[in-house]
């Protein structure tokens, strides 16, 4: 009953319209750039709009005239030079590029001299997803070169399989699993992008609910209601749990409401997967996912263990804002390792680094347990558990002393 | 039995002393005083008695409980009001005595009587955030006395009230011992210690210099009232 008190007590001071609304912002923030995004990669997926002027009466303008209209979508023909403005003027608002072929084109590579075309490229911004169009119309002016060069070596007698000599069977061999026909890439790839959201989720909870432990006591200081608090009847263990419990609610709410925006901003990003993990037994049961889950839930803890302990440095909600810092860098650390590198191929001194952050084992759990790496997994849940349960000793400890309303640990005796 | 019990009490904080050998009792249904200048040590000597600190020498007994050994039965028979103490913001005054009456039973009719003693009218039902600083004193006032504790531990409990609050404050303190609760306050405020106080002890760099009635020490000291006795006492 009193524990349940403190918990409400905890969860409506800290859930304000101050704490919310920012999260709120955020996540409509996200949700409207992924909708953007999503709308970018659905353009990138469709056939490029373009113009093409042709004034060659060749093959291989006939070529370029055939493939433009496979790949994409032409909007505008012409057949002089001084279609090109009328051209451009129709595409400026819904064309990407418009393709000049002169007379002469065919003429000059049969003539073994490079055949000239023009491109006119129309920008309409300088973004990243502003560019995707002009990838597409490049791959479609390689194909045709390539188509070009292919006609024109076999009609000189020979293969045309000499543009292209080689012929690749890829077997790509991780950590004793054999897949065929995959490159690394392709599989780094695919791995990282499976296992790269728990860290993210994990990085964004710990700053969450760890920022609220330890706004909570900076609070309790700055409202000079911790006096009143530590003289009640109730067990000082009882405290600190009720603080943890009723920060992770508030913290583990607003991440939730974070990561609504932000997985459908990822969402916007993810594209067809090449290739099914589960065939080469890369896949996780229902085992592995209540592993992952203890890992998540026992990470928690330790971090808002350990932040209630940092939260006892606070001396009011501003110093409780810096005191975030530490904790911050630890969940972010682990994150950004686990993205450049696996656990097995760091150097030693690393290793333990990344095994001492207790943050790190959610976050290399998922792709440890795809290669079932269950002792890296069960030992990094001892490990963490051990962590958890000492700082929430410290943090009782530190409760029963003088040290919250003096700043001293040691007794005067 | 003395509701408080201090033997030779030391407090240090590092190099610092700021109790140096305190020794008074309380007895069971009287309202005792601690007088002095700021930094005398009175805040010390009630942060000990309500478990808040740790003894550096002596002991401290509360209802025969020892604070440090037995803390948490001490915590089930006091209350304690600091002086600059503040309450949760996003709650409400009910909300909020209703808190604290949780640990102590969660009676209704505990909150009801916080409710009568605050004496905030409607407002009990808004944000403390918006109230005055004289608001939230009563309203703390309220959550130390509600639960009619054995023992209040009252840090200067008419701070930052005006003359007509801090009346009615201190006629809520002598209601409440009528009722069986005993009071140990620290207080600037001479007249309200005359007042309020059976006994008082007058403290002065971490030791008691004076211990008596007011009527005790104003014939002792050929004063004419406890200001002039704490006057004469400090040169």
């Amino acid at each position: 009953m009193s524990m349940m008190a403190l918990i409400k007590k905890e969860v409506k001071e800290l859930l304000t319209p101050a704490t919310i609304l920012p999260i709120i912002a955020m996540t409509l923030l996200f949700g409207m750039l992924g909708n953007a995004i999503g709308g970018a990669v659905k353009e990138a997926r469709e056939k490029p709009s373009i113009g093409v002027v042709n004034v060659d009466d060749g093959k291989f303008s006939d070529i370029i005239k055939e493939e433009c209209n496979k790949m994409a979508r032409v909007i505008y023909n012409g057949s002089s030079k001084e279609d090109i403005e009328e051209g451009l003027n129709i595409l400026k608002n819904k064309g990407s590029a418009l393709i000049f072929i002169p007379a002469n084109f065919s003429e000059e590579i049969y003539k073994g001299r490079e055949g000239k075309i023009y491109i006119y490229w129309i920008m309409r911004g300088a973004g990243i997803m502003d560019s995707i169009p002009f990838g597409a119309i490049e791959s479609i002016l390689t194909l045709i070169e390539r188509e070009i060069s292919t006609i024109l070596v076999e009609e000189k007698g020979v293969n045309a399989s000499a543009l292209s000599p080689l012929n690749r069977s890829e077997t790509t061999i991780l950590k004793g699993i054999e897949m065929q026909g995959v490159s690394p890439g392709i599989i780094s790839n695919m791995i990282s992008s499976q296992s790269t959201t728990v860290p993210i989720i994990m990085m964004i909870i710990i700053i969450m609910a760890g920022g609220m432990v330890i706004s909570s006591m900076g609070m309790e200081k700055e409202n000079k209601t911790l006096e009143t608090l530590l003289t009640l009847p109730i067990k000082r263990r009882s405290i600190v749990i009720g603080k943890i419990v009723g920060s992770a609610i508030v913290g583990l709410l607003m991440a939730v409401i974070y990561m609504i925006g932000f997985s459908y901003y990822i969402q916007s990003f993810q594209q067809t997967l090449p290739l099914n993990l589960a065939d080469y037994g890369l896949s996780l049961s229902f085992l592995d996912y209540i592993l992952i889950g203890l890992s998540v839930f026992l990470a928690l803890t330790a971090a808002l263990s350990l932040c209630m302990v940092l939260g006892t440095f606070a001396k009011n909600y501003k110093s409780a804002q810096t005191l975030t810092l530490p904790v911050s860098l630890l969940a972010l650390l682990p994150m950004f390792m686990i993205m450049f590198k696996d656990f097995d191929t760091l150097p030693l001194a690393l290793k333990i680094i990344l095994f001492a952050i207790p943050f790190s084992h959610p976050m290399m759990a998922m792709r440890s347990l795809i290669f079932k790496d269950y002792a890296l997994v069960i030992g990094g849940i001892a490990y963490v558990t051990v962590f958890a349960f000492a700082f929430i000793a410290l943090a009782v400890y530190i409760f029963n002393t003088d040290k919250l309303l003096t700043g001293r640990i040691k007794r005067g005796k | 039995m003395n509701a408080v019990e201090v033997n030779e009490l030391v407090k240090k904080y590092g190099e610092f002393e700021a109790v140096k050998g305190v020794s008074f009792n309380v007895n069971e249904g009287e309202i005792f005083g601690l007088i002095g200048p700021n930094g005398a040590g009175k805040t010390t000597i009630l942060r000990i008695i309500a478990t808040l600190l740790q003894i550096t020498e002596g002991s401290v007994r509360v209802f025969d409980y020892d604070v440090e050994k037995e803390a948490d039965e001490v915590r089930k028979l006091i209350s304690y009001l600091p002086e600059d103490a503040g309450a949760y913001r996003n709650l409400t005054g009910r909300e909020y005595l209703s808190f604290i009456a949780t640990f102590f039973g969660g009676k209704k009719e505990m909150v009801e009587r916080g409710i009568e003693i605050a004496n905030l009218g409607k407002r009990i039902d808004d944000k403390i955030d918006t109230y005055s600083k004289g608001m939230i004193r009563r309203l703390l006032v309220a959550r130390a006395l509600m639960n009619k504790p054995k023992l209040s531990i009252l840090d200067e409990p008419t701070s930052g009230l005006d003359v007509i609050n801090a009346q009615e404050v201190r006629k809520i303190i002598q209601r409440t011992v009528k009722e069986g609760t005993t009071v140990l306050l620290s207080s600037h405020n001479m007249l309200e210690v005359e007042f309020l106080c059976h006994r008082i002890a007058l403290i002065n760099e971490g030791r008691i210099v004076e211990e008596g009635s007011p009527e005790e020490l104003k014939e002792k000291h050929d004063a004419k009232n406890v200001e002039e006795v704490f006057l004469k006492v400090m040169k």
